[in-house]
């Protein structure tokens, strides 16, 4: 048993004897006895030395034991200071006042000192473990708070980093609590410069702490390589191999990565291990999923990874529905998982999918009842083809040293035309040029527009007439990873020439292929194909450059821009 | 136990059941179940008949199990999943590291 250290106890009973004789019995008992005479004085005494424990006569002078004890229970607050009430009632419904008036036990005349001292003893027990149990709740209380704060801090500066992304963008809409970031769950958007808008939805194993560690490498990769005009492909493999070597062996990041572009009207995909997104018509109707084919971010090594992504045909008005595990594992009362069945309900009675978003958080409400800080929700709408925006990212100072009469070139060949995409070196290069930095992302279009015509048309032979429905869409884009795949040889070779002028300056861009060319003058007859799938790089071409022409049989394009 | 370990009689094979819920809680017991083994097995069976429900911090533990059994030459099984722990697993595609049937 703890400590037998004396306690400080008040003895108040009117009767001279009486109190003198529990006094003595209480100090004998090891104790430090102070006394009182009437309630009142009860009350002032446990004001002025603060006893642990009082000895409360029920009925004494000017304020009797019961108004005593409940003066004495509200000036101890939460600290259990028990009163055991010293009475020569017997009838039943005055103990039962004493216990009501807050008192712990009570003690009948005459005294037996053992009974006294048991009593003593037992309440405090009592009293040590309330003190306990509220030094206890205290402390986590303070852990908490603290915790809280901590959470507060990291969440600002993480999103300081984040700050650059387009989240806010106004055909997003996406939902995520203040401590999301704490459950490991990751909402990112950016837009690369051909104005492209890429956005990730990630989720780290584990809770707290450990779980949004990896966001921050995470978010930087995806940021800074969006920016620069980074494809999905290199991208992942950045993310994926950051996580790789910092995590620790049983932490990952499943993550949904997809990427709308505006201008070829379609989305690119890449699951690993979130559950099914959504494609919806603009009509509500579920047109694909969008369903996990890798393996989570930071499982295998650069070497095992795979990026390949599903590309699907995305018109304005249509929309994208992305989602945590969260969502389906929302729990009701009874512990039963909101799942998927109810979720394909929700999606099957929708008629207007602007109003999906909200079906589904009442679903989920009505469901579930509490509010779950780990869902994470996001609703992405197509837009139309807009020309693209001035980059964003540009770097504050370049120096003065603009060298404006230069030109290279640039040969991709063989197995390098599998992964390696020369666009953002190119566009980086050309950022040296004062005159030219403003339009960033117009080049940067264009010479992704040239490379991949080059690439997809010239080296690969692949026709663009097969994207004329959806499913020709998708076939088209598997028959171009087939032939990536097994590609051996062929080139495409680009030239840059940067001149000065009078005024400016000019930039040409030379973009040749080893394939085997096309009819230059039937395919610029052909009308804007405006509403289809395919033919829009051309097009777009056309409309952002000075210049730009088609020779060699259609093997090669010259563009030029004069600022 | 919620975590039971069977090895073998030649000792090449170590089988490790899991009950009832296979998450963060299990981290431990699901260590201790391979790394106290004198040798290191040939083959690893994970037995999840009894599993209810897996987390994503069990994905992490059967990563740590894959590793410490040889990485890529590994000889892991994961067997008699129901089908929501399946559809789990599915989602993360780790039939792509793990035998599971």
């Amino acid at each position: 048993m703890a400590d037998e250290l004396g306690l400080t106890v008040l003895v108040a009973e009117d009767g001279a004897v009486d109190r003198l004789l529990l006094a003595q019995i209480v100090r004998r008992q090891g104790h430090e006895v102070f006394t009182a005479e009437n309630g009142q004085q009860a009350v002032d005494v446990f004001k002025a030395r603060r006893p642990e424990l009082v000895l409360l006569d029920a009925l004494m002078p000017v304020m009797d034991g019961f108004e005593a004890a409940r003066q004495i229970k509200a000036l101890a607050g939460e600290t259990l200071v028990p009163i055991i009430f010293l009475t020569a009632l017997n009838e039943e419904q005055a103990l039962v006042r004493c216990l009501e008036a807050g008192g712990d036990d009570f003690l009948a005349k005459p005294y037996s000192a053992v009974i006294l001292a048991a009593k003593i003893r037992a309440m405090d027990r009592l009293r040590r473990l309330q003190a306990t149990v509220l030094d206890q709740r205290d402390q986590i209380a303070r852990h908490h708070h603290h915790l809280l704060n901590e959470q507060r801090v990291a969440k600002a500066v993480f999103d300081k980093v984040t700050h650059s992304g387009c989240l806010d963008a106004p055909n997003i809409r996406f939902l995520q609590s203040p401590y999301a970031l704490f459950n490991g769950d990751l909402m990112l958007a950016a837009l690369t410069p051909s104005g492209d808008m890429r956005v990730l939805l990630g989720d780290f194993t584990g809770h707290g702490l450990p779980a949004a560690v990896g966001a921050m490498p995470l978010a930087e990769v995806f940021y800074g390589m969006t920016a620069k005009g980074y494809g999905m492909a290199q991208v992942l493999r950045e993310m994926n191999a950051k996580l790789k070597r910092i995590l620790p062996g049983d932490m990952f990041c499943c993550a949904l990565l997809v990427n709308l572009s505006m201008q070829r009207g379609a989305v690119e995909v890449w699951n690993g291990g979130m559950p099914d997104g959504f494609l919806l018509s603009t009509g509500g109707k579920v047109l694909s999923a969008l369903s996990s084919r890798h393996l989570p971010l930071g499982v295998l090594v650069a070497e095992q990874f795979d990026d390949q992504t599903e590309v699907w045909p995305l018109a304005p008005g249509e929309r994208l529905l992305l989602m945590s595990d969260g969502v389906l594992e929302t729990a009701d009362d009874q512990e039963r998982l909101f799942g998927e069945q109810r979720l394909r309900a929700v999606l099957a009675d929708n008629r207007n999918p602007a109003l999906l978003f909200d079906e589904l958080l009442d679903a989920l409400q009505r469901f579930g009842g509490r509010a779950r800080d780990d869902v994470s929700l996001c609703d992405i709408r197509m837009l139309g083809a807009q020309l693209p925006q001035p980059m964003a990212m540009l770097p504050q100072d370049l120096g003065r040293c603009s060298a404006m009469d230069w030109s290279l070139s640039f040969d991709v060949r063989g197995e390098s035309l599998r992964r390696f995409n020369p666009v953002p070196y190119l566009v980086q290069l050309l950022q040296e040029i004062h005159g030219l930095r403003s339009s960033a992302g117009t080049l940067y279009s264009v010479l992704s527009e040239l490379y991949s015509n080059a690439l997809e048309h010239g080296v690969l032979g692949l026709d663009s007439r097969l994207k004329c429905d959806a499913p020709g869409f998708a076939d088209y884009y598997q028959e171009r990873a087939r032939r990536l795949q097994v590609i051996e040889e062929g080139y495409v070779r680009i030239n840059l020439a940067v001149e000065p002028l009078a005024a400016g300056g000019r930039l040409k861009v030379e973009v040749r292929d080893s394939g085997e060319g096309f009819d230059v003058q039937q395919v610029l007859a052909q009308p804007l194909p405006e509403q289809g799938l395919s033919g829009r790089g051309m097009a777009l071409v056309r409309r952002l450059s000075t210049v730009a022409r088609w020779t060699e049989g259609g093997r090669c394009a010259h563009v030029e821009f004069i600022w | 136990m919620a975590v039971e370990t069977d090895v073998s009689q030649d000792g090449k094979k170590l089988t490790i059941k899991i009950k009832g819920r296979f998450d963060f809680g299990k981290h431990q017991a699901f260590r201790e179940a391979y790394e106290r083994q004198p040798r290191r097995p040939d083959a690893v069976i994970v037995d999840l008949q009894e599993v209810t429900y897996l987390d994503s911090s069990a994905l992490g533990m059967l990563l740590l199990l894959r590793d410490h059994a040889g990485g890529d030459e590994a000889d892991v099984r994961v067997v008699h999943a129901n089908c929501d722990v399946r559809k789990i697993l599915a989602i993360s595609n780790f039939d792509k590291l793990f035998d599971i049937s």
